[in-house]
């Protein structure tokens, strides 16, 4: 089943939590991966395969570098997911 | 139909020895930011670099691996006469032919040993190894010599952001021999074409004779997706060759990868989850990316001070342009 907003914004928060070590609360639909949460240009390449994994999307490298905040990437997954 | 008569090898083959050598000049950050907008901030953030070792005029190929191969001849504790084969992984030997490794058979003082080099890139240890056991187990040498050498300051274009920083020289040498137990395991690699444009040369030599382009040909990398491949493909090719040897993560000892970037070591050593029991190597820090020299190079490191011993089980994986990979467990020398 198709995960739900909410759903994708937890999830990724979970994986950013992993990645870069910022607390979960702070993973917010405004906020920017690199600017605001830790997440460099490579972390972000770990973040987008454990999204892939996690939601069954594919996001190819062209389409990474335009999922510049939280919002971004969660409208991309619930567009994208199978 | 005449019978022939089949060559007879050894029972197994093993690394019996190793040997390093890092050209004389050391390269900080610093100088690297003469000719690119970065940081030494952003360079060891992202690459966990902070020197690299250029070569010098009289450091050529074929010297640093006579130097690097004369340290592994002596750590096997042979002669050079017993040498019955020279493998060089290269793809920074400006000559094309003859191959490169004749003339360091002959330097060495090898019996007419058969020579050869290959190109297989940042893969090209692993891609020799197991030539070399193949050589080892059917007969056609008692003692093979493998050598992983680069000079890519050569091959660098000193103005692209992008590759400026990575790349190192030097040459790493093993001997590999007869063994009465396994300790070479089976090789998981492989290549994937299809991926050809991620790493390259920018463009072939005859263009820069014929005045197509202006700058030498230099390796250029689509950083991103070589850094997913990296991590996550070649996790899977580094667990199947756990698996294919026997071996879980708890009874290994020694993890040395290709060292590319120690970013993507980090992530590797997160996605296979590797015990902190294992050591790490990590000589990129000081040495860069020497593409087919990264891997002896580590070992010899790892052996010299001390973080590894002889006789501890080494996940060993290369991986580059190609692409190609190759990935097996070995018994350090
Ligand atoms: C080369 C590598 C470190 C580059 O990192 P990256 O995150 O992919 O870099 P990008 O090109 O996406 O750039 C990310 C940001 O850093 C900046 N940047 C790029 N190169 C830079 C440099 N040398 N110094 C400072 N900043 C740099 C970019 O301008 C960009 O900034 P922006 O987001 O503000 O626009 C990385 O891709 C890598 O190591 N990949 C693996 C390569 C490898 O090991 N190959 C050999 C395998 S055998």
């Amino acid at each position: 089943m198709a995960a739900t907003q909410k759903e994708i914004v937890d999830g990724l928060a979970e994986i950013v939590n992993e990645i870069a070590g910022i607390p979960v609360e702070d993973v917010q639909l405004d906020k920017s991966f690199t600017d605001d949460l830790d997440v460099d240009s490579l972390s972000m390449v770990e973040v987008v395969v454990a999204a892939e994994e996690r939601f069954d999307v594919k996001i190819p490298d062209e389409d990474v570098k335009n999922l510049k905040t939280v919002g971004d990437a969660t409208d991309y997954i619930l567009k994208h997911q199978a | 139909m005449s019978k022939i008569k089949p060559s007879k090898g050894a029972p197994y083959a093993r690394i019996l020895g190793v040997g390093g050598y890092r050209p004389t000049r050391v390269v900080p950050n610093e100088v690297i930011l003469e000719t690119i907008d970065s940081s030494d901030e952003w360079i060891r953030s992202r690459s966990g670099i902070e020197t690299r070792h250029w070569a010098n005029d009289e450091e050529t190929v074929a010297a640093m691996s006579i130097e690097a191969s004369g340290k592994a001849i002596a750590d096997a504790g042979i002669t050079a006469e017993q040498i019955g084969g020279v493998i060089v992984s290269t793809v920074s030997h400006f000559k094309q032919t003859p191959a490169v490794a004749t003339e360091i058979a002959d330097k060495l003082g090898t019996n007419k040993a058969a020579a050869f080099d290959i190109s297989a890139g940042c893969a090209g240890f692993g891609y020799g190894l197991t030539l070399a056991k193949g050589m080892v187990v059917e007969g056609s040498a008692e003692y093979v010599l493998v050598i992983g050498v680069e000079r890519l300051s050569d091959l660098t274009d000193l103005e692209d952001r992008a590759t400026a920083f990575l790349f190192g020289d030097g040459a790493g040498a093993v001997v590999v021999g007869p063994s009465n137990e396994p300790a070479i395991g089976p090789t998981v690699w492989g290549s994937e074409g299809d991926k050809s444009e991620t790493i390259k040369q920018t463009v072939p030599w005859t263009d820069y004779r014929t005045g197509q382009v202006e700058k030498f040909p230099a390796i250029t990398q689509e950083g991103q997706a070589v850094f997913r491949w990296a991590v996550f493909e070649m996790a899977k090719v580094a667990q199947q060759a756990l698996d294919a040897a026997g071996i879980s993560s708890s009874d290994l000892d020694v993890f040395i990868p290709h060292q590319a970037n120690e970013r993507i070591i980090d992530s590797m050593v997160k996605t296979l989850k590797l015990p902190g029991s294992v050591t790490v190597a990590r000589d990129v820090r000081t040495t860069g990316n020497t593409s087919a020299a990264s891997i002896p190079l580590a070992m010899e490191r790892l052996l010299a001070t001390g973080e590894a011993k002889s006789g501890d089980t080494a996940l060993v994986i290369g991986f580059g342009a190609g692409l190609v990979y190759a990935a097996t467990v070995v018994t350090l020398p």
